[in-house]
Formats: structure tokens, C-alpha cells, sequence
């Protein structure tokens, strides 16, 4: 029951990398490509003002924040899988208790850094 | 029962099947979505072409696709043609792996000289022993062809809009993977047929070696009813994992023009739609596979079911075959009430604020998402 049927993510992905592809190629063929544009339509769009380089923008250091957190946080939980599967297996073997405990203790860690993250005001948008 | 060309065969026309049975739910989900609004909003919505303005979806068709070919000087051309193939590719995947109804047998028969079979067909695009952890991790990569057309695209409503919404997905792909380890607590198994298998029958808890089953019998073994705090938490993160309103801050029209597909246009851009609707699609398949029993039906079994239909006279083939369409237009009921939901919550809600949509991600549903599997945890080892 439990197979990775890889044979047939691999067809799919191929499949719709190939089909995505020529409905792009078909609506180029069909819709055309003018040349000559102006140098107005051949601009990126930003609310009509002349558009600046990507290297002037600034980014805010929350969104680094929050992919690190969320890093942390996902593998956490992505520990808390396994634990879930195997709990009624170590329960019916009368190991409840010890996987309880140790997943407490797992837990305790996983919301003091929440906590230490909403303290630290390493969450706070404004 | 080995693999032959005509398993084969079969499996790879269902892979196609299923990728164009999303593809084709867009333009009605789009219909509906225009259709609805206009009700909800007492205007008309489309209503000139066709009957009740179905061949809307064809005009818009054609129109998409004679729309010229354009990228913008800035843009990075090879990022910006390639994020919208990409965007089909994880919500196909995901979705291709949810069970939409039972197994469809078909009995040994004799062609060409030879005996072929018997082979049982999953209706489905193929079984994954991990259902869960696959869907996830596959739907999650969705955040990269954001990212791809954002940058790709060379400007900064792009990129900004792109940022916003890879920042909004992984806060609420949290809430989303935490609220699962509940039904995981639950069913003990990764695998979504083996869930629908254990909601089938009347509804009965366990509890201290008794068995209480309910004095209605027709109310269906459900998951809602062991987790209804982990079902609204995974229907809200859902609704962020999709980017649809109220958490549509990629592209809120007055701060960022349209996010990060700003640049795009014709059919580049309607493959993101078809992305994005395919992730509407997989969050209503996972609320029914996790929570309302898959393709079951309430107050009876796929067994019975086939006894039923043999009692009219099909052989046990047929009986096979129209008790997986029963099961399937089942699945197709609950599966469409959800996705009516996503609609109806779009047009009723307004769009949070940026700081509100994190703080409801961070404080509120992770931590609610942590006491309902503590919750879990403990009321399992306790009645065990």
C-alpha cells in the first residue's frame, strides 16, 4: 500500500511542463509579438511614474525574520509527524507514558520560543 | 499482478484526466465566482453570452489567447516565461493524489489473443503511502513561482507583492501543518484512503474499553466531530494558503495594483488563476478527505451500497462501476459546497490589515493550533 508511485510525478511533471509550454508558444503564435513598442509600453508598470531600478528598492528585514522563524518553527513540527503516527503503536505498548513526557518537554521548548519570538517583537508588523 | 502496457496506458490517460479535470473547473469556478458575486452584490454578472452567460468562459478563452505576447524591458525573461508553467505544476501534483472515490475493478477479459487483468484502478491520479506529508510539501513549493514571477517580473509592486505573499504562505503553512498533526493523532496514518476508510459507518467513540455509538444511526463517523477547532483552523489557513480574500494581501488592488502578477497578462496570467484556483481546489479536497469522510456517504457503507446495487440485477463488475460514480458525485457534493464557501467567504469579508493577518497567523492560530494537538494527545492517551 504504501508506494511512491515516482513514475507517475514524473510523467505529470513532464507533462505539464510541456503542455504549460506550448500554450505559452500557441498564444505567442497567435496573439503575435509586435516589434517596435515605445519605450512607455516596454516600461514596467508603477502607477504611471517612470519606473526606478530594482536595486533602489528597499526590502524591510522583517520578511528575513520571518523566514527564519518559520524555518525553525516548520522542522519543529515536521518532528511532530512521526511522533504522531507512532503514538497509539507506543500507547498499545504500554510506553504512553514516556512518549508523553518526552513530547511535553518537546512541546515546552517549541512554546518558550514562540513566546521568546512574540517578546523579542521579532513578529510585530506595523 | 505485475505492471503491462495496458495498466500503463490506463494510469498515464488518468494522470492527463485528472490535470484536465482541474484545468476545466476553472472556468466554471470563474463563472461561478462572477455569477455569485453578482448575486451576492444584487447586479446580473455575465449574462449576454450564451444561456445564463456560460459561454463566457469560451469568449474570455479566446479572448486570452489573442492577446499579444508581452514582457516588460526589465523584466528577466527566462524567470518571467517560466513562473506560470511553473505555477501549475505543485497545485497539479497535490491534487492529483487525493482519493476521489473507490477503487474501480475491472474482472480478467480476453483481447487480441490473450488474457489481460484483473486490474483495480484507483480513481485517483496515484496512491502516495504518505498522502499528507506529499501534499504538503508538493503544494508548499508554490511559494517559489511566486517569488520566480515577482523577481522575475522587474518591478516593485511585483516583487513586493511576491514578498508579501511567500511571507503570508509560510506563516500560515504553520497553522496549516500543525492543525494535521491532530487528524494525524487521530486516524494514525499518513494515508488519505486509509481515513476515509476509518470514517465510514455511524458515528461511535471509544472510551475507557466501551464503545458509545450515537442513538441516530445516520449520523456519519466524521472527523469534524473529533476535531472541529482543528477543522476551522486548517479551513483558515487554507483560505491564506490560497491567497484568497480576506488574506489576499499579495494583491490588494490599492497598495500593490495586482501583486505579483502585475506584469502579466493573456494566458501567462491565466495560468496563475489556474494555479491559484487548483489550491482553492486542494484545500476543499483535503477539508473533505480529513473531516468529512471523503467520497462516503452518511448512513451508508460502500459495502452495502453494493449489496443495494447487485439486488437490482448488475453483475459484480457493473455494481463495481456505478458504485464508484455513486461514490464519486458523493465526493464532487462536498467537494463543491466547499468551494461555494471559499466563494461566499470572498464576497463577504473584507481584506485584513498586513500587521492583523500576521498576528493572527503568529499569536492566535498557532498557539490555538498547539492546545488542540496537546488537547488530542491527551484525551487519546487518557481513554486508552
Amino acid at each position: 500500500m504504501s508506494e511512491m508511485p515516482l513514475g507517475g510525478i514524473i510523467f505529470l511533471t513532464i507533462f505539464i511542463a510541456i503542455f504549460g509550454t506550448a500554450l505559452i508558444f500557441l498564444a505567442r503564435a497567435i496573439g503575435g509579438q509586435r516589434k517596435n513598442n515605445s519605450a512607455v509600453k516596454r516600461d514596467i508598470y508603477e502607477c504611471g511614474i517612470p519606473g526606478q531600478d530594482k536595486k533602489e528598492s528597499k526590502v524591510s528585514v522583517k520578511f528575513y525574520l520571518t523566514a527564519i522563524l518559520f524555518i525553525l518553527f516548520d522542522i519543529e513540527i515536521i518532528f511532530m509527524y512521526p511522533w504522531a503516527i507512532s503514538f497509539r503503536d507506543f500507547i498499545a505498548n504500554g510506553m504512553g507514558t514516556p512518549i508523553m513526557i518526552s513530547m511535553g518537554v518537546f512541546i515546552a521548548i517549541f512554546i518558550y520560543g514562540l513566546w521568546w519570538g512574540v517578546k523579542s517583537r521579532a513578529l510585530e508588523w506595523d | 499482478m505485475g505492471n503491462d502496457v495496458f495498466e500503463i496506458t490506463v494510469n498515464a490517460v488518468k494522470l492527463i484526466v485528472v490535470f484536465l479535470l482541474m484545468v476545466q473547473a476553472v472556468p466554471i469556478l470563474v463563472w461561478l465566482e462572477r455569477r455569485g458575486s453578482a448575486f451576492i452584490q444584487n447586479r446580473f454578472g455575465p449574462n449576454r453570452v450564451g444561456p445564463l452567460g456560460l459561454l463566457q468562459l469560451l469568449a474570455d478563452a479566446v479572448k486570452f489567447i489573442t492577446k499579444e505576447d508581452f514582457a516588460p524591458d526589465k523584466a528577466i525573461r527566462k524567470l518571467f516565461y517560466a513562473a506560470p508553467v511553473f505555477a501549475l505544476i505543485p497545485a497539479t501534483l497535490a491534487y492529483a493524489a487525493i482519493p476521489m472515490s473507490l477503487p474501480f475493478m475491472v474482472p480478467a477479459f480476453e483481447m487480441l489473443g490473450s488474457t489481460w487483468g484483473p486490474y483495480t484502478f484507483r480513481v485517483q491520479g496515484y496512491e502516495i503511502g504518505v498522502g499528507i506529508v506529499f501534499i504538503l510539501g508538493v503544494s508548499s513549493l508554490a511559494a517559489y513561482t511566486i517569488l520566480m514571477a515577482g523577481w522575475g517580473s522587474g518591478s516593485k509592486f511585483s516583487l513586493l507583492g511576491a514578498l508579501r505573499a511567500a511571507a503570508q504562505v509560510i506563516s500560515y503553512e504553520l497553522a496549516l501543518g500543525l492543525s494535521i498533526v491532530g487528524v494525524i493523532l487521530l486516524y494514525g496514518t499518513f494515508n488519505l484512503t486509509e481515513m476515509i476508510q476509518a470514517q465510514q459507518g455511524p458515528l461511535q467513540f471509544t472510551a475507557f474499553g466501551h464503545t458509545i455509538t450515537s442513538a441516530v444511526s445516520w449520523i456519519p463517523n466524521w472527523g469534524i466531530f473529533y476535531q472541529p477547532i482543528g477543522f476551522l483552523l486548517f479551513f483558515a489557513a487554507a483560505f491564506a494558503e490560497s491567497n484568497r480574500l480576506p488574506f489576499d494581501l499579495a494583491e490588494g488592488e490599492a497598495e500593490l495594483v495586482a501583486g505579483f502578477h502585475t506584469e502579466y497578462g493573456g494566458f501567462k496570467m491565466l495560468m496563475f488563476f489556474i494555479g491559484e484556483y487548483g489550491h482553492m481546489m486542494i484545500a476543499s479536497g483535503l477539508a473533505t478527505t480529513f473531516f468529512f469522510g471523503g467520497y462516503g456517504i452518511p448512513g451508508i457503507t460502500p459495502d452495502e451500497l453494493q449489496q443495494i446495487i447487485l439486488g437490482w440485477g448488475f453483475s459484480e463488475a457493473g455494481a463495481g462501476g456505478l458504485n464508484s460514480l455513486i461514490h464519486f458525485l458523493s465526493y464532487n457534493v462536498k467537494f463543491a459546497i466547499f468551494l461555494w464557501i471559499f466563494i461566499q467567504v470572498r464576497w463577504t469579508l473584507p481584506r485584513f490589515r498586513y500587521d492583523q493577518l500576521m498576528d493572527l497567523g503568529w499569536k492566535t492560530m498557532l498557539p490555538w493550533a498547539l492546545a488542540n494537538t496537546i488537547a488530542t494527545a491527551v484525551i487519546i492517551y487518557a481513554v486508552s
